[in-house]
């Protein structure tokens, strides 16, 4: 089939495509063509434009410029309706599924084939039984997506596309949400649809990823293509360096492990939320002062409950936490006096929990220490001594631009990860909790951040780590407890801990015995 | 008077009260099936009200009434929808805005038109209101004791609305559950991006709901004048809107668990009217300020702890922006 690939035009083409929002020009004229039958990666880092490109393909925006051609004939996509017209099916990261639909409804919304549904039901279920035959992606059809675990939720989403005849498939950091070993199972689903013919265009961030299973990749930085290579012909670190335009360390430097006191003691924490269900079950760990503990695990297994708890958001319904001789539980320190006690905490979702938008940078460096004399003089804050402070921060921070008085949602997302960091590690901690500190931040900010983290961690403070990116938990932890349905399902050391490892103990699968 | 016939009696008021409730209830279950918070049902039944009674007074025809009373009901509806579809406003703010523009604009014309102190005139002429249908053998059937008195009063003897309002409830029923509209109605409450992925229009489907929902409150409004009663008078909704959303959230946006709560709220009703000034075992007679609560105390209890958790569609209230 390799043969006669190059007598076929491509599947997807797209020449000069340009688009701006105000001052922002999201796309400058990008050109790359998808060959038929492959899969083809598109890859840059968050902000470099992937997102606008994919949302004009799929029909979202209108390029200022620019022609989409399928199949080597020029077409017109106005809507998403255009687009599934020119066969072209989009799986979009946030999956657009409706949860209390049944799989059978959802993939029928849309395509439903008559005013009345009964036929259009009875005929896409034949339909799916054979694509889920065929491509070995069998969904329970008559069960609420809702209830589906996100793997399967997923697997709707690409029925959605091939119920609706698509011979192009877009998939949008499709394995966000997906173990080690679910990414790798997702993968092989691939190869059969390259294999049956059909054509995939995979958009991620994830190096690891493009490596896996594309066979062209194009890269992108600040709204242009920077590269089209054969992906058998590069390798992550070339990749990267075209990603960011320079060349980056993907590993960190850590001095040796010289683990002191446990800073931090959890015993027997549970956790309910506020619809009854127990989040977190039974957890108990320590962290010492000297090194970065991680936890790992699929997003939504009571990793957020558990942060929110530490930092004191969260009520726990039973358990303790101590630190530095305080029952964090049982005195019911709300987070300000943990914050006097030395707890500092990067929250997961920044721009909701970590700063005010709308505040200026200056001011987003002091909340929660407001009341510190060093911003005060008398009843009224000390503006000059807030200005100094945020100066000086943003200096040592690499934040750019370097203005205080700037809104703070006018950053772009790495640098507001690096004020928040500033704000909570300049302060010395005893102990830092950190939720997802790299999400939505460009590669060299992440670069910074990790740096930071390490030398907190070698000045001898405790660090609580969750994260949902396994790269950056074995590229920072000492020690990683790996969570699943609220509940520890193994500790790994650094040194035995490999992600086929915490992939099992994610799936929820304990003991050595299948490791 | 023996037992029963009390009884029968109590339940046929329960439906003359139930059938503006629960048609505005239906009008309700498509807005906000479609995302749309729909405070609006009060303002757009009182203006079908006075519409209805205005047209039907000036014409002699009830059915014109009726027609311009639809009409009056959907253009509110619209009215709505294009503040808070077209330039996504607040929906609960444009709602109560119409409420009140109605409620003050219905009786200031009706005194510039008919100069009757708000009102409109009263309608006694034939064709000029919707009046009871007496079904055959109807009279004579009376006299049968019980099986012959559910027939003469509960199923005969009430107007061509109430009718209506009975066939729609599995007319809703079938339209959101096995037709495509009904589909892709309810997808637009819970999850518009999804209903916008899959091409199809989330406003189209949006104004489509609000002008089933006018048309079924035009309806409703037209009966509370022309047929219940013989002419608008000002605030005759009397939060009849509120009431039948409240009746709505606890059917939990299902056409039959909603036709049951508005039985459930109309029976109330007819049961407070009847319990007036009448002495009961142990309590003696009860203020009729308590006894006229009581359909409003059920709702507050009823909603605040007995229904279960309400989940209302997903997206209700919020207004669809494609993301950047």
């Amino acid at each position: 089939m390799t043969a006669d690939a190059p007598l076929k035009p491509p599947a997807l083409e797209l020449r000069g495509i340009d688009k701006r929002f105000g001052s922002v020009h999201a796309n400058r004229a990008i050109s790359f063509a998808v060959a038929a039958g492959s899969v083809h990666g598109l890859i840059g880092e968050n902000g470099a434009g992937k997102s606008t490109l994919m949302n004009i393909v799929y029909g979202f925006h209108r390029p200022d410029a620019g022609v989409i051609l399928v199949n080597g004939r020029e077409v017109e996509i106005h809507s998403p309706q255009d687009a599934i017209s020119a066969g072209i099916g989009m799986v979009h990261q946030h999956f657009m599924l409706v949860e209390n639909f049944t799989v059978l409804e959802n993939v029928l919304l849309g395509v439903e084939g008559g005013p009345l549904l009964a036929r259009g039901l009875a005929r896409a279920r034949m339909e799916l039984q054979k694509i889920g035959r065929d491509y070995g992606l069998e969904v329970p059809l008559d069960a609420l997506v809702g209830t589906l675990p996100v793997g399967l939720q997923q697997r709707v989403e690409i029925l959605k596309a091939l119920h609706r005849g698509a011979g192009i498939l877009i998939l949008d950091e499709p394995t966000a949400v997906l173990t080690p070993q679910e990414t790798d199972q997702f993968f092989r689903m691939l190869g059969r649809l390259r294999d049956q013919g059909r054509t995939v265009l995979l958009v991620t961030h994830k190096l690891r990823e493009i490596m896996a299973i594309t066979d062209r990749v194009t890269v992108m930085r600040q709204g242009a293509v920077v590269a089209e290579v054969v992906t058998a012909s590069t390798s992550p670190r070339e990749l990267a360096e075209k990603m960011v335009g320079r060349a980056v360390l993907l590993q960190v430097k850590k001095g040796e492990l010289r683990a002191g006191p446990a800073l931090l003691s959890v015993r027997n924490l549970s956790v309910r939320d506020s619809a009854g269900a127990l989040r977190v079950k039974h957890m108990s760990f320590e962290v010492r002062a000297g090194e970065i503990v991680a936890i790992a695990g699929v997003a939504g297994n009571g990793q957020s409950e558990l942060l929110e708890v530490l930092a004191g958001m969260g009520v726990s319904t039973s358990g303790e936490i101590f630190m530095g001789g305080f029952d964090l539980v049982a005195t019911a320190a709300d987070p300000r006096r943990r914050r006097e006690l030395g707890l500092a905490h990067v929250p997961e979702d920044r721009l909701r929990v970590g700063v005010v938008p709308g505040f200026s940078a200056q001011a987003n460096l002091i909340l929660g220490y407001q009341d510190r004399a060093a911003f005060n003089r008398g009843g009224l804050m000390n503006d000059g001594a807030i200005l100094a402070d945020c100066e000086r921060k943003m200096a040592a921070y690499d934040v750019r631009p370097p203005l205080p008085g700037l809104r703070l949602s006018a950053f772009s997302g790495g640098n507001q990860q690096k004020l928040v960091i500033a704000r909570e590690v300049d302060c010395e901690p005893q102990v830092l909790l950190v939720g997802q500190p790299t999400r939505g931040v460009d590669i060299g900010a992440i670069e910074f951040i990790h740096h930071r983290l390490v030398a907190l961690r070698d000045a001898g403070k405790a660090i609580l780590l969750i994260s949902v990116e396994l790269d950056e938990i074995l590229g920072l932890a000492d020690r990683i407890l790996v969570m699943a349905g609220g509940e520890i399902t193994g500790e790994l050391s650094r040194a035995e801990a490999t992600e086929e490892k915490i992939g099992l103990l994610m799936a929820g699968v304990r003991g050595e015995g299948r490791a | 008077m023996e037992t029963y016939t009390v009884i029968v009696l109590l339940l046929a008021a329960t439906i003359r009260v139930a059938t503006p409730l629960l048609l505005a209830a239906l009008a309700g279950m498509f807005s906000e099936r479609a995302g749309i918070i729909d405070l609006g049902l009060e303002g757009k039944m009182l203006g079908a009200a006075f519409a209805a009674a205005s047209v039907s007074a000036v014409s002699g025809s009830a059915w014109l009434g009726l027609g311009v009373g639809v009409l009056t009901a959907i253009a509110l509806s619209l009215l709505l929808g294009f503040a808070c579809v077209t330039h996504r406003g607040n929906q609960v703010v444009a709602a109560v805005a119409v409420n009140i523009v109605v409620g003050g604009l219905g009786p200031t014309l009706a005194l510039a038109w008919f100069s009757l102190g708000g009102q409109t005139p009263q309608l006694d002429a034939a064709g000029q209101r919707f009046t009871a249908l007496i079904w055959p053998w109807a009279l004579s059937a009376r006299e049968v004791p019980l099986p012959g008195l559910l027939y003469a009063e509960l199923l005969s003897g009430h107007n061509l609305v109430v009718y209506l309002a009975a066939v729609l409830v599995p007319a809703a029923a079938w339209v959101l559950y096995r037709t495509r509209f009904g589909l892709r109605l309810r997808a637009v409450g819970e999850n518009p991006q999804a209903v916008d992925t899959a091409g199809i229009s989330v406003t189209a489907l949006r104004y489509q709901a609000m002008i089933i929902s006018g048309g079924l409150c035009g309806v409703a409004g037209t009966y509370l004048s022309i047929a219940a009663s013989s002419g608008f008078v000002r605030d005759m909704t009397a939060g009849k809107g509120y009431l039948a959303l409240a009746a709505l959230i606890f059917g939990k946006w299902r056409p039959y668990p909603t036709l049951g709560a508005c039985l459930l709220f109309a029976f109330t009703d007819a049961l407070a009217v009847r319990l007036q000034g009448v002495p009961l075992p142990i309590v003696g007679v009860i203020p009729v300020q308590f006894i006229l609560a009581l359909p409003y105390v059920l709702t507050v209890l009823l909603l605040a702890g007995f229904v279960g958790r309400a989940i209302a569609p997903r997206a209700i209230g919020v207004p669809y922006t494609k993301e950047r």
